[in-house]
């Protein structure tokens, strides 16, 4: 009996290791930075380069930053969900325009509307590298302390939305600062 | 006869010199050390780091925009005293271990690393198991009294 059984258990152990291996994608890396603090930037508002925001000046609420590049293409597909993100004044999204120019970057945001409370430049990506960026566009969601608690690789779909985005924001908002 | 023959070696060594040709590196920027440790271990540090948006590259082959951020990265660190280790501490701590081609040996990584051993000795487990199992079965082809006279034969020369 075992000789048949055998055979057949390590049959299905392999294919249900290959079924998962073939659903991870292996262009989501798990970023170190999960409960870490966010690490620190002072940058040129995009709006008015004279001025500067510093990552300690989010402190104290809950926050997205969203990494974004007028040439980046999948940054369109999600344009329209931070919009509406944007309008259930949830959490202050903060854009990290990321190895852009900014009159590109004012031009696109006049054209496709601008869903950001603040966007700093990080022309020559040393911000990015900080935060770990390596697929334009990433999400990071930050809590009241300041830590990273979640990081969203590519475009945000309507899905994520719903079932990662808004449901943490709503669980960060209500932890203690 | 002579003429035909030089244009041919000539031909010869046109193909040779063809064949030489550098694998070609996209890391080509021009990098100023003061000294050749610090080129020797920028080197080292960008053949060992992963490019992340070609994920097969390493910084040193990648054409990418981050591995060009990266090399950047690594050189002015590297300009500012700091040690290769640091370098690879700084990349892991934002991009992972999957930053490096060889991360180091830790909890996360330690089926990564042992999985092949692993794997090689399951199968020679399962070898032996097998030969000891094939060998069980083999039943010895000679009653004893065939075997005295097998060996008396084989003593004194066929008789019968």
């Amino acid at each position: 009996m075992l000789k048949y059984l055998l055979p057949f258990i390590l049959f299905v152990v392999l294919a249900v290791f290959l079924a998962v291996g073939l659903k991870l994608n292996p262009k989501e890396i798990p970023s170190p930075l999960i409960d870490k603090p966010a690490p620190a930037f002072a940058l040129p508002v995009l709006a008015g380069p004279e001025k500067v925001l510093k990552q300690s000046d989010l402190l104290g609420q809950v926050w997205l930053l969203n990494v974004w590049a007028s040439w980046c293409i999948s940054c369109r597909d999600e344009h329209p969900l931070l919009l509406q993100l944007a309008k259930l004044q949830l959490a202050p999204l903060v854009g990290l325009n990321y190895k852009d120019e900014s009159a590109a970057a004012n031009h696109w945001l006049e054209k496709h509307g601008n869903p950001y409370q603040i966007n700093v430049m990080d022309a020559d990506g040393r911000t990015g590298i900080d935060y770990g960026v390596y697929g334009v566009p990433e999400t990071f969601v930050i809590d009241k302390r300041g830590i990273i608690r979640y990081k969203h690789i590519g475009p945000v779909n309507p899905g994520d939305l719903e079932k990662i985005f808004l449901p943490l924001i709503q669980q960060l908002q209500a932890e203690a600062a | 006869m002579n003429a035909a023959r030089q244009a041919l070696g000539k031909l010869w060594v046109l193909a040779l010199l063809l064949c030489w040709v550098w694998p070609v590196a996209a890391g080509v920027e021009y990098r100023d050390f003061k000294q050749p440790e610090q080129e020797q271990a920028y080197q080292n540090l960008i053949n060992e780091l992963r490019c992340l948006v070609c994920q097969n590259q390493t910084i040193a082959d990648s054409n990418a925009d981050l591995a060009k951020d990266l090399r950047r990265q690594v050189y002015e660190m590297l300009q500012q005293g700091k040690s290769q280790a640091e370098v690879v501490a700084f990349m892991t701590e934002r991009y992972g271990d999957f930053v490096l081609y060889k991360p180091a040996f830790n909890l996360k990584t330690g089926l990564l690393w042992l999985g092949p051993a692993l794997f090689l000795f399951i199968g020679l487990v399962t070898l032996l198991i097998v030969i000891r199992r094939k060998k069980s079965l083999v039943k010895p082809a000679l009653s004893t009294a065939q075997q005295t006279r097998l060996n008396a034969i084989l003593e004194k020369g066929e008789q019968d």
